[in-house]
């Protein structure tokens, strides 16, 4: 079972994305639908809003809890701010989940008029490219010893910028995989989830295909 | 946690990569853009300050002109686009999104906000129409357009002109969220209606709706809007926006509704947590204690036909 975050953001786009791979999902807005989850999707959206809705309503820390504890999951944009210990440009204080040792860069491409798509390699992703969306999107601008770059795109002065990682059951990308139909990442982060010690011992932890 | 995860392949010739161009105002990211505001409250904003208390309380995105609709109601005259120091201070007080609302047809105003960069464009019926027969060739813009819309073929024809995302037209400024609820209504039953059609009787609608034959039978085919549906016009308590999400809206524009009422940071929040919370009764119930004074709102049979926003634009 994997939850979608459900405060605010593309959270449809991803639940139809994880179900088209085979995930069955849930939407998670309270601590109680947590529970069980074998791995968890943060959307795309505004950050400032989810944080402030998570702690609103009581969920941030123990989604922060579940994050430390191995709780797989997956950040797209938003989510990869959400998901990073450390954010640059962002509201100062601004509190984050956090669990990937990245410092995160807001809206580091510029703004709405910056956004753009292109097709980008994707290490462990077989077969074309992946198109990446990114608006208003982050990049990271450090990793800790743990984390592996998966994809990088150039900035516009020519500089390699990082846009996609993953530090054990932990994945961001900037780009949104889940507005492009391309089913490759949400299938990726699927892999992830099923490799994690655990994962399908546990009685109602079972993804409903590919067990 | 392992530090390095012996799973993923390490394959240094395929990370980082300059041979493939990136492509700016493209569809997708405009229409993308308005996805990313789902389930969120865009408010409207005066100035740095309130664009801060707007972002504190957890706004996707704010609104900045110079007057909001209630005051705009009040003063008369015509009413234009924001002077550019304003926004421009809007978008240095914060991190969200800003949009800013060009005239009807005014497609320099539309060049100069897009030159300063705000991210999206509201070409708003709040603001005095420069065109009484063309809108915006939006198509020509990197940056998106927002557009409101009373009906389905209203929203269509925004859609076919290149808004990226609709709203709905209700009265601004008057605190009364009739209006909203009508083209809500109105444009969710054509949107069911359509889907019950044939092929050859999609050709009439399209006919009935004014607008382009493919589009109407795109939309026939996947039952929504291509693009983003928000509701806006007259909201101005947590539980106005909760009924317009439970009427179909992904989300919702607050204007005079938040600053003009008595505690707008706290009126602000609680519309947040409604907008996510729509469909809770209890959750909606506790955001509703205690905002104190909401706006005065004004009755529409009160209101003259000059002054009915709604029936600018066509």
């Amino acid at each position: 079972m994997i939850g979608v975050l459900a405060l605010q953001g593309d959270v449809r786009e991803h639940r139809r994305a994880l179900e088209s791979v085979g995930a069955r999902t849930r939407l998670v807005r309270c601590v109680e639908e947590l529970a069980g989850l074998d791995g968890i999707v943060l959307p795309g959206g505004e950050s400032t809003t989810m944080v402030n809705l998570a702690a609103s309503f009581g969920l941030l820390d123990p989604l922060r809890h579940a994050i430390h504890a191995g709780l797989a999951a997956y950040g797209s944009c938003a989510g990869m701010i959400l998901l990073a210990d450390r954010v640059c440009d962002g509201v100062p204080g601004q509190p984050t989940v956090g669990g990937l040792d990245i410092t995160v860069r807001r809206n580091a491409f510029g703004r709405q008029v910056e956004s753009f798509e292109r097709d980008l390699p994707m290490t462990g992703v077989a077969g074309p490219p992946v198109h990446g969306v990114f608006i208003r999107a982050p990049w990271v601008e450090s990793v800790g010893p743990g984390v592996v770059v998966l994809a990088q795109v150039s900035d516009p002065s020519g500089a390699d910028r990082i846009v996609a990682v993953q530090q054990g059951a932990l994945l961001a990308t900037s780009f949104h995989p889940e507005l492009t139909g391309d089913l490759r990442v949400h299938e990726y982060f699927l892999n992830v989830v099923r490799a994690e010690p655990g994962w399908s011992q546990a009685p109602g932890r079972r993804l409903s295909k590919g067990a | 946690m392992p530090t390095t995860d012996p799973s993923v392949p390490q394959d240094p010739a395929a990370v980082g990569d300059r041979t493939s161009t990136a492509a700016t105002g493209t569809a997708r990211v405009k229409r993308g853009m308005a996805q990313m505001l789902k389930g969120g409250v865009i408010m409207d904003v005066v100035t740095p300050e309130q664009a801060k208390i707007a972002e504190d309380a957890g706004a996707v995105a704010v609104m900045a002109l110079e007057r909001v609709p209630a005051d705009i109601r009040r003063d008369g005259g015509v009413a234009r686009m924001s002077d550019p120091d304003m926004i421009d201070g809007i978008v240095a007080a914060v991190s969200i999104p800003v949009m800013a609302k060009a005239r009807i047809g005014h497609f320099v105003e539309a060049q100069v906000l897009q030159a300063l960069g705000v991210d999206y464009i509201d070409e708003s019926e709040v603001l005095t129409p420069a065109d009484e027969a063309h809108h915006i060739d939006k198509w020509a813009f990197t940056v998106p357009f927002v557009c409101g819309a009373t009906n389905l073929g209203e929203a269509l024809r925004r859609i076919s002109e290149g808004a990226a995302m609709i709203r709905s037209k209700g009265e601004a400024g008057t605190g009364n969220v009739v209006e909203a609820v009508r083209h809500m209504r109105a444009i969710r039953s054509e949107l069911r209606r359509l889907q019950s059609l044939d092929e050859a009787e999609l050709f009439a609608a399209a006919k009935d709706l004014r607008a382009p034959y493919e589009l109407v039978r795109e939309v026939a085919q996947i039952g929504s809007l291509p693009v983003v549906l928000f509701t806006a016009g007259g909201l101005a308590t947590p539980a106005d926006a909760a009924m317009m999400m439970q009427l179909g809206a992904q989300g919702v524009f607050v204007g005079s509704g938040i600053f003009k009422s008595g505690d707008p940071a706290k009126r602000a929040a609680a519309i947040v947590k409604a907008t996510t919370f729509y469909d809770d009764p209890d959750v909606l119930a506790k955001v509703s204690r205690g905002l104190g004074e909401p706006m005065v709102g004004i009755n529409l049979d009160t209101l003259p036909a000059e002054q009915r926003y709604a029936e600018r634009g066509w």
